[in-house]
């Protein structure tokens, strides 16, 4: 199953080098939403710096909504995905490489806005670079295997832009309040060591997700 | 489970929503021999060579292919069965060699760019190795996608339309990879409008009309 995924995720890769339309589709759009965030709030620095996590996780969200719509895009084109389904590729397999590639490209974007909100919203950065890093890679999971699976879903939908969304904002609440409340510790600091809790529990939602979309993931591509 | 038949359709029928795309089908293929598909647009071809192929699945029915039921042995049946459909299953922005490699590497082969190279010159494509997909036509689109079929080697071959969109050199050329095929011991259902070329090809005709079988 690991070197199916492996050949999978360095197609998507692959096909995502050769075109770019999705990688700069995203970091556009991404940046515009932390531009308007820190025009809508005006010169206020220090509400910019204090709520910094929270823009970054919602431009990172919906920026994912765009990825995610996408990544199954390519396999609906000349019903690639039914070639897969043929060859025959293990299902689990596909969603291994779809969940990491869409992680991979979420942490890339995150890192790209990174310097960018430092630079707008006046943010420094308390604890390790490493800690921040590590909050960014659970947050883009958690984001990304229940992404993966409902894109599947609504992949087969007329609305699929519409239905998207829908199914996976109410989801992954808890994940990115999780995310938010460990990126704000991380930047602002953690006096009252409360930053392991909310690691705790992305990665408690991540092992939840990623083992429900590995089990849920074959009944979702078949018929 | 019968081992004489290549396929076995018993009461087999396909609905999507209130229409009836198969209706009762049966019928048995007996191994070593191959079968032509005829019937107008909707009659229910396509739809069969789907369930063949594991694509989707008999709403009511028996099917068995090479032995092994549709079903219940679904990905057994995949390894032994290869489709051309009316989709390419191509990726439009990797190259015609790219396309090939992923699926020969997925297929587990030792060497896949050695052997897409090999394929490409099969088809007739192999100046055309690393142009993207995107820009190729739709007879060389099918060339490509009847080279995917040859990688993956069945022991049945399902054609659905092969000869469309080709030129009368292309559909020249499909006839001698069809024969090839059989030559090289592997079953063929093909679906078609053009009968003579597939009777040509094959010794079992089955002929639906609204997916019900009828004499020809």
């Amino acid at each position: 199953m690991l070197s199916t995924a492996w050949i999978l995720l360095n197609k998507d890769l692959l096909l995502e080098w050769r075109t770019r339309a999705r990688l700069n589709a995203l970091v556009f759009f991404a940046l515009a939403t932390l531009l308007l965030f820190s025009f809508a709030l005006g010169p206020d620095s220090t509400l910019l710096a204090r709520h910094a996590g929270g823009y970054l996780w919602l431009a990172l969200l919906f920026a994912s909504v765009l990825s995610l719509g996408e990544s199954f895009r390519v396999e609906q084109e000349n019903q690639c995905l039914d070639g897969l389904r043929l060859v025959p590729t293990d299902a689990r397999a596909l969603f291994l490489s779809k969940a990491v590639g869409n992680t991979l490209l979420l942490l890339f974007l995150a890192l790209v806005l990174l310097p960018v909100m430092i630079a707008l919203y006046g943010v420094t950065l308390s604890l390790s670079p490493l800690s921040l890093l590590g909050v960014l890679a659970l947050g883009c999971m958690a984001i990304s295997a229940p992404g993966t699976v409902y894109s599947a879903i609504a992949n087969h939908a007329r609305a699929r832009d519409v239905l998207l969304p829908l199914l996976l904002f109410p989801l992954i609440v808890p994940a990115l309040l999780a995310a938010v409340k460990a990126t704000t510790l991380v930047l602002q600091g953690d006096p009252m060591g409360q930053l392991t809790s909310w690691v705790g529990l992305l990665s408690a939602f991540n092992l939840i997700y990623w083992g429900l979309g590995l089990a849920l993931f074959p009944r979702v591509v078949e018929d | 489970m019968s081992t004489s038949d290549a396929l076995v359709l018993d009461d087999v029928s396909r609905r999507f929503g209130r229409r009836w795309a198969l209706a009762r089908l049966s019928y048995r293929l007996p191994r070593g021999r191959s079968l032509l598909l005829t019937g107008h647009n909707g009659s229910g071809k396509s739809t069969l060579l789907r369930l063949i192929a594991t694509a989707t699945v008999p709403t009511a029915g028996r099917l068995e292919v090479l032995g092994m039921d549709a079903v219940a042995e679904r990905e057994q049946v995949r390894g032994q069965v290869a489709l051309l459909s009316h989709s390419s299953f191509l990726y439009e922005d990797l190259s015609a060699h790219q396309n090939l490699v992923v699926l020969l590497r997925l297929l587990g082969r030792e060497d896949p760019g050695g052997e897409a190279v090999a394929l490409l010159a099969r088809v007739g494509l192999a100046t055309r190795g690393s142009h993207p997909v995107r820009h190729f036509s739709a007879g060389m689109r099918k060339r490509l996608a009847i080279a995917r079929l040859l990688a993956q080697r069945p022991k049945l071959a399902l054609l659905d339309e092969p000869f469309g969109e080709l030129d009368p050199a292309g559909i020249l050329e499909m006839e001698r990879l069809v024969a090839e095929l059989r030559e090289s011991g592997t079953a063929v259902v093909l679906a078609t409008h053009l009968v003579e070329q597939g009777l040509s090809l094959c010794e079992e005709r089955l002929h639906l009309v609204e997916g019900r079988r009828v004499e020809p």
